[in-house]
This record gives structure tokens, sequence and C-alpha cells, in this order.
């Protein structure tokens, strides 16, 4: 009779438990588990976005793995994250290594590096495009950085940089790198301030020059702090988008095409839910698999 | 504690139960639109629809117009339409709005009392609405939305920069439109920009010059697949941009220039001729109401076949058919496209009203734009459509050829590539 007692009270405490948490898990399978099933579901379909839906089982799968622009617009995510990777981190690191000594006005640095990343990605691009225009009119380059070249002595170097294949990605590349340093400088300054200051005057004492300590105490302490960026700066990048709408619109021809643009044009221009989706679920595949790959040398560089 | 337990699942099933609760018949209609330069005169009119009928017409503004594209098919899934919308879509994809119940049949409504709606307004922008009998699409022949303005797209002149390089008149042909841009260069002016960044404003100008060069029947015939992209027809159409890009023409960038950043050239004179739509001629009273231009349509290549520019509905509107308040929408648009309502459009957005009469009542330059309407054409009144993957790669590739990456012959291949891929696919 007790244990029967003791069993209903603990079945009252569990529907209790489960009324608690049904709210979040109901909002979690509404928008979360119920969407990604969606899309992986739509990805074996043929569908206008609206109408009857075909299922094509693989189809779009293979036809993904045969589009050259697909793995193309893979590609230039790529250069785009590789350029932030190094040039974006190794600016943030230095100028965080700046800000952490005790300079003038640091404080006054501290915010002026950190607008571009506040700033939106829409006023970012339409800033960039005017300094980056092309055109001239009444003799006068119009874009500032073309009006720097040509003033400053090097007329040769004026150039259409968003509208030449070969400069308009590693454009765009540095433009994003710009605005996202602000991010790996703020997050690496509050890793460089939690550094026992005990351990740079022990190595002081033993002998270590600044180079030294910076090789054996800063790098080693920073380890964590510089592979959560790299993890950010990865994402962040990989899925670069209205930086890129808003620079050169709907792309230059497919030389400045990324991932997240091809799924948009696939949904807008050509009306191919189904393909759009397979494209996600790929896309999707590939930043688990980096995030995982990220994490796994993450782990083992703290085991170091 | 049960008590509770049993309140909260009832909340629930309220809830639940609350979201699909069938629409009632009532004196409110909701439309939505994506026009944001309108916004305000739709408001004001709503207010006078509202102190003559006593139906009350709330606008709701979702701009911009790709966000309110994919709200619409949002909303079509959910079964929430508003009584009155548009669909910013390809007919094909109106077509499914359609049979899905979604779009309400006017052709009674435009017929009735001696078809004097229908009459009232620009034969082509309805076209644009229509489904005729046997349409590829298997759509019930009818009449399924109201144009509330029309527009076309034609090359502009800024009669100032012409004439400070001598030129008396606009081009009539190609060949006087490239001798007269070499003029424009040698006095450092840049002689044409448009939006190509936007590949629909590149591909309404590639299939202007596609309809003169080698007429709407091989143009179809090309769709239908019985003709190559490789065809010399169509490498002389790709060929129209090589001579653009070998004469110096065309303004740096403009591959990637949006048309926001070309209006803004023109209107502020940095280039003597563009390609626009007739919405143009609000934009650039904004910007710029000294601009002294003219308007004329893409110089000719041939005088094999007329040079056909698009022009059709600019914005439209349908009626929901699962609204409770269809007659009442329905009426509604009756009396925004009437003469009056039309007029206050034109006068206070200066597009191109769809009532013929309003015409009376617009500027000059739009007068000019309206003249248009006679050689206009547009996809949508097309019996059929290229595959948008085929349109795809046949605007990409015209950015190829511009950026000097690839030559017409070459393009065209790859056009033809592509077309032969997607009809293997019985994509077609």
């Amino acid at each position: 009779m007790g244990s029967k007692i003791k069993s209903a009270a603990i079945f009252k405490d569990n529907l209790q438990n489960f009324f608690f948490v049904l709210p979040a898990f109901a909002i979690f399978c509404i928008f979360y588990i119920y969407p990604f099933y969606k899309m992986i579901n739509l990805s074996f379909y043929d569908w206008l976005g609206i109408g009857p839906m075909h299922f094509i089982g693989l189809s779009n799968y293979k036809e993904l793995m045969g589009d050259h622009l697909w793995w193309d617009s893979i590609w230039h995510a790529g250069y785009i994250t590789l350029i932030a990777l190094t040039f974006q981190n190794a600016l943030a690191f230095a100028l965080a290594l700046a800000c952490d000594r005790e300079i003038r006005m640091k404080r006054f640095y501290r915010v002026v590096f950190f607008i571009p990343p506040v700033l939106s990605e829409v006023v970012v691009g339409l800033i960039w495009n005017w300094i980056l225009n092309p055109e001239m009119q009444n003799g006068q380059h119009i874009g500032l950085l073309n009006h720097f070249l040509y003033t400053s002595g090097f007329p040769q170097l004026v150039h259409n940089w968003l509208g030449d294949p070969k400069t308009a990605l590693t454009t765009i590349a540095i433009v994003n790198s710009w605005r996202g340093f602000g991010w790996g400088f703020i997050i690496m300054l509050a890793g460089l301030q939690t550094i026992d200051k005990q351990l740079y005057e022990a190595a002081k004492i033993d002998g270590a020059g600044t180079w030294k300590t910076f090789i054996n105490v800063t790098i080693p302490m920073m380890l964590p702090v510089i592979l959560v960026v790299m993890i950010l700066t990865i994402l962040g990048c990989m899925q670069v988008f209205v930086l890129i709408l808003t620079m050169v619109n709907e792309g230059l021809v497919n030389f400045t095409d990324v991932p997240v643009t091809r799924i948009f044009s696939a949904m807008q221009s050509t009306n191919r839910f189904g393909y759009a989706c397979a494209e996600a679920v790929i896309f999707g595949m590939i930043l688990v698999s980096i995030s995982f790959i990220t994490k796994k040398l993450s782990d083992k560089a703290k085991q170091v | 504690m049960q008590k509770s337990v049993i309140w909260c699942c009832c909340l629930t099933l309220v809830f639940f139960a609350g979201c699909s609760q069938p629409p009632k018949p009532s004196n409110k209609l909701l439309l939505w639109h994506w026009m944001t330069d309108r916004n305000d005169t739709f408001q004001k009119l709503a207010l006078q629809y509202q102190k003559e009928t006593g139906i009350e017409v709330t606008v709701e503004l979702f701009a911009p117009s790709d966000s309110y594209s994919q709200k619409v098919i949002a909303a079509a899934q959910a079964n929430v339409l508003p009584d009155i919308y548009g669909i910013l879509d390809k007919k094909s994809i109106v077509a499914v709005f359609i049979k899905a119940g979604l779009v309400s049949d006017l052709t009674a409504a435009m017929n009735a009392d001696e078809k004097s709606w229908k009459n009232s307004l620009f034969d082509k922008a309805l076209a644009d609405k229509r489904f005729d009998a046997g349409n590829i699409y298997d759509v019930p022949p009818g009449i399924y939305g109201v144009p509330i303005d029309v527009t076309n797209e034609q090359m502009l002149y800024n009669k100032k920069l012409l004439s400070k390089a001598g030129i008396k008149t606009p081009p009539k042909n190609f060949d006087e439109f490239i001798k007269d841009a070499q003029a424009l260069r040698r006095v450092g002016i840049t002689p044409f920009v448009s939006g190509w960044g936007e590949l629909w404003l590149l591909d309404c100008f590639a299939s202007n010059y596609a309809f003169n060069i080698m007429g709407e029947d091989k143009i179809f015939a090309t769709y239908r697949g019985t003709v190559k992209y490789t065809d010399p027809d169509w490498i002389k159409v790709f060929n129209v941009f090589a001579q653009l890009r070998d004469n110096g023409v065309l303004i740096d960038g403009i591959v990637t220039k949006g048309n926001k950043y070309a209006e803004q050239d023109f209107a502020l004179e940095r280039a003597a001729f563009s390609f626009n739509g007739s919405w143009c001629v609000n934009v650039y009273h904004d910007m710029n109401p000294d601009l002294e231009y003219g308007v004329m349509p893409p110089p000719p290549m041939s005088t094999d076949f007329p040079l056909k520019i698009w022009g059709s509905a600019g914005s439209s509107f349908v009626v929901n058919d699962q609204s409770p308040n269809k007659d009442k929408a329905i009426a509604f648009l009756k009396w925004l496209t009437a003469q009056d309502q039309q007029v206050i459009l034109a006068r206070e957005t200066n597009n191109l009203p769809s009532n013929k009469q309003a015409l009376l009542g617009v500027s000059p330059i739009l007068g000019e734009f309206a003249k248009g309407m006679v050689q206009a054409t547009h996809p949508n009144i097309w019996p059929l459509n290229e595959d948008p993957t085929v349109s795809e790669a046949f605007d990409k590739g015209i950015q190829d050829i511009i950026i000097g990456e690839k030559t017409p012959s070459q393009v065209a291949q790859d056009v033809q590539m592509v077309k032969d891929s997607q009809m293997n696919k019985g994509k077609h």
C-alpha cells in the first residue's frame, strides 16, 4: 500500500515536471526540430514553393554533387574564411596585444576597433561600395580608394576592384575581415587580461625576453581563446551573405557566389525549393563537420 | 495541483483551437502590398473609400519586395492570405496560386456593365493577368488580377549631356548609338548606365534585341528546344554586349551595379543614357527635379523584325478566393482603378496609370513612356517562358561577355549546355 502511494507521488512529481518542461520542449520542437525535419524532407522533392510536390528521391543531391557552381561557391566561402582566419585574426590579436599594454588612449582605441562589427552589414557594404566606386565624373575618381591612389602618385593601381574577377572576391574578403576583426579583438583582449601577471614576472626572472615570453607564456595561455575565435570566424565567414548582396548585388557572374547566395538564388530566382533545401542540408553538414574537427583540435590543444 | 494541470491543458487546447478559427464576413478588408513609394497614397485612398462606403480597408506594407514575396508564399502555405494581395512572381507561380484556390477569377466582374471595367484598363496590362483557353499552365481561362498601374522599360537620354557632345537628336539605330557613345567619351562623359547587377534588367535589355534580331517565333522555338542558343542570331544578340563593351559604352562596374545606384548615376548626370522602367520618373524627380531628359526605345540593330520592349501591368492586386469578403474586395479594386483614383495615384506617385482615361492627367515625360506601350511585350504574356536555370546561365553569360571573360560564341555554347541538361531532365 505504502509503495503504491510512493509511486503515485513519484508519478505526480514527474507529471508536474513534464508540464513545466512542456512549453520549452514544444517551442524547441516547433521552431527547431520541425523546420529541420521539414528541410531534410523537402530536399527529396521537386517543389516550386507552393502547389504539388513531386518526390524525386536523391535526385537533388545527385545534381548537387555535379553542380560546379555550388562547389565553386564553397571554395569562395572557404577563401573568405581563410583570409579572415589569417589576416583578420592576426590583426585582432596584434591590436589586442597593443591595447593590453599601458598605452595612451587605450580606451579610445578599444571603442574605435569595436565600431565596424557594431555596424550593420548593409551599412558596411554601402560604405565600401562608395569607397570602391570605380566611376569617374568630370575627370575625377568618385571612389575614395581610386581617388587616393591617383592623387598619391599610384595611378597604375587605380582599379575596378569589385568589377574584376581577379580582385572581386579578395576585396570582399578584406572588407569582411575589416568588419569582423572587432569581435576577435574584444574576445582576445578579454583573454589576455585573464592571464596571470605572475607568469610574466616568473618568465622575466628566468631571463626570458619579450619574444620568448610571448611564445612560451602568452600563446599557450591564449590557445583556448584563439580556438574559440577561430570557430566563430569559420562559422561566421562561411555564412557571409548580406555583405555580398550589398556590394555586388546578384554577383559578379559566379565569381562572388557563396553557398548562402546559391541557396537564396535557388529559392528566389529559379523557385527550386527542394534543390535549395538539399544545398542547405549539405552546407549544414559541412559546417557541422568543420565545427567538430575544430572542437577535436581544441580538445587536443588543451591536453597539450 | 490537479486543477492547475487541467487548466494548463485547457488553455493549450484553446490556444491551438483559436489558431484555426475560420474568418467571418465583415466590413473590413485587409490589403498587403510592397510599394513603399505608394503607401501614403494607398492609405489616403483607403480613408477616402471608408468615408464613401463605410468599408474599412487596412493597408499593410511589407518591403522590400523580396521579403514581401516570401511572406506571401508562406502565408499561402498557411492559408492566412489577406483579402487583397499581389503575387510578385512568374506566371507559372501565379498559376499555382490560382490552382490552389487562392486567387479569384475576376472575369465576371470585369465583363459586367458591358465590360466597362475591362475596357477602361490597358489591354496589355490586363493580358498579363489573363489566362487564355488552352494555356500551358492548365489554368481555367479568366482574368485573375487587376493592374493598378502599367510600366515599361525604355532608354532615357540626358538632353544637356548629349548637347555637350554635339549630339542634336537621340540615336535612331544601334550604329548611331555607338557613334554617339564615342562622341560622349571624347568629351569625358560616360555614355550608358543601367542596374545590370540585377539580372532581370539585363535579361530585359537582351530580349529587346532578341526580338529585333530574330523575331518572336525563333525566340519561342529556342525555348521549346528546337533552335539552339548557338544559332548565329543568338550570337548576334550576345554580340550586342561585346560591341557595347568594346566601344566603351558601358559605365565601369555595370555588372554589379544595383538599379538604385544606376538611377543615382543618371539623375546626378554621371551618364548620358540609361535603361530603366517608367517608375524612374518618380525617382529622378526626387533626386534631381531639374534633370532634363527624354525617353526612347533602345536603338534597333536590325530592320528585320520590330524591336519590342518589356511593358505590362506594373503592380497589380489579386483577390483571395478564400476570403469571405471577396465581393467587397473586388468592389474596392474596381474603385481603385476608376479614373479619379487613378489620376490621384498617377499624380502623387508619377507612375503610368492602368486606366486609359487617367493618362490625360500625367506629366509629358510619362506621356512619352506611355507611347511605348504600343510596342510592349512581357514574359508573362508569352506562350511559354525559358527555364529559369537556363535564363540564369544566359544572364550570367552576358555578364561574362561584358567583363571580357568570355566571347559571345563561348557563352552561346555554355547556355546551350545548360539548356540541353535541363531538356534531358524534362524540366521544360
